[in-house]
């Protein structure tokens, strides 16, 4: 259950980036989660849940974007989503393919209403 | 409304730290490695094994998690190494503050190789970067051979898989060959050892593991300019 600590570190970024914005008020976070990134999104949304209730950003919402694994050919180049374990190249059929992404967890974006930049 | 774009790691306070920690090992030659497992597995068992069979001369040092006690830095303490536990009070995993934190009074000069043997779990420990070398990660032949494709993360992020307490392979219906098969599914370039800590089959092995890693990270040192 460590997505105690992840949601933490979501909740500091978005304060720490309103920080910057005095004149709005935060919406929506969007974080991407790969499927290799060892997150189980429903946890996380209930820890998120939790650890806002009651606060200055209860009504803030966390939108989870899932990542899946994405391999690269070096044969044709082609980049690819894989499905079942299959690494092969989806376009030219090579077996040994390199990983691209699928271990992602990022903050993409924050959503806010009347964004007023302090800094610029 | 307003889109902000934050494009920025979830735990990058942990990345930061974990980072200077690896170029801290660089530094200093310090072959780090972060050990991972359920509950149970044999990662204490597995370090006992590799103190009591190190090759004269390589300074091991330890840093064990645990969620309440201190009972494996006690197992441990006897081999006459640096041990030290962390006792996390709750955290199901260790995190790369953690580590700096505890490394403080010790100096790295005097380690060849800094095993951590993180909080029994497959899963947390994976999000989270120590500075470590490799990540490696145990599986017991008591666990079932379908244990890499449902915790693909640890795999994936594993150098080295080490199948441990094969000495019950013929009480338990294990098949080793499909176990192996399902981590080279999740991670193709994976390298997998056996041991069993109990009868020592496989500790030479892991050992001339440790040593041609150590040698790597000596390769990879910085040449002095003093
Ligand atoms: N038969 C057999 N038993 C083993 C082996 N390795 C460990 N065990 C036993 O498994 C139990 C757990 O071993 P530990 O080494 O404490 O496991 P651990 O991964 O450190 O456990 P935690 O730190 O609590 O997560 C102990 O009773 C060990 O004696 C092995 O290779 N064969
Ligand atoms: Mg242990
Ligand atoms: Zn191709």
């Amino acid at each position: 259950m460590h997505e105690v600590g992840i949601a933490n570190s979501i909740l500091e970024a978005t304060r720490a980036e309103m920080a910057r914005h005095s004149a709005a008020r935060p919406l929506r976070i969007t974080v991407r989660i790969g499927e290799l990134a060892a997150v189980d999104p429903d946890s996380l949304q209930f820890c998120f849940a939790a650890l806002t209730r009651g606060t200055e950003l209860a009504a803030l919402e966390l939108k989870i974007e899932p990542c899946p694994r994405r391999n690269c050919c070096p044969a044709c180049g082609a980049e690819f989503t894989v499905a079942d374990y299959d690494f092969r190249c989806t376009q030219c059929g090579e077996e040994r393919t390199e990983f691209v992404s699928g271990d992602q967890l990022e903050l993409a974006s924050l959503e806010m209403e009347s964004y007023e930049s302090s800094t610029a | 409304m307003n889109q902000v774009p934050l494009e920025q790691k979830v735990l990058k306070e942990n990345d930061r730290i974990a980072g200077e920690l690896r170029a801290r090992f660089l530094e200093h030659g310090t072959l780090c490695l972060n050990l991972i497992s359920a509950p149970g597995s044999g990662k204490t068992s597995l370090l006992e094994g590799t103190l009591a069979n190190v090759p004269c001369g390589l300074r091991l040092a330890v840093l064990t998690g645990d969620i309440q006690t201190q009972n494996d830095a006690n197992r441990l303490r006897r081999f006459g190494f640096p041990v030290k536990p962390i006792t996390t009070g709750g955290t199901c995993h260790l995190d790369a503050q953690m580590i700096d934190r505890h490394l403080a009074d010790w100096d790295l000069d005097a380690i060849d190789v800094l095993m951590i043997e993180n909080v029994g779990n497959l899963v947390c420990p994976a999000s989270y970067d120590l500075g470590e070398a490799a990540k490696i990660v145990l599986l017991s032949v008591t666990e079932g051979e379908d244990k890499p494709l449902k915790y693909p993360s640890i795999f994936f992020k594993s150098k080295l898989a080490v199948i441990t307490k094969t000495d019950l392979l013929p009480y338990v219906p294990f098949d080793i060959a499909q176990a192996e098969e399902n981590a080279r599914r999740v991670h193709p370039e994976i390298e997998i050892l056996r041991i069993s800590n109990t009868s020592g089959d496989g500790i030479a092995q892991w050992i001339a593991w440790l040593e041609e890693r150590r040698a790597q990270a000596l390769a990879a040192q910085p040449v002095s300019l003093v």
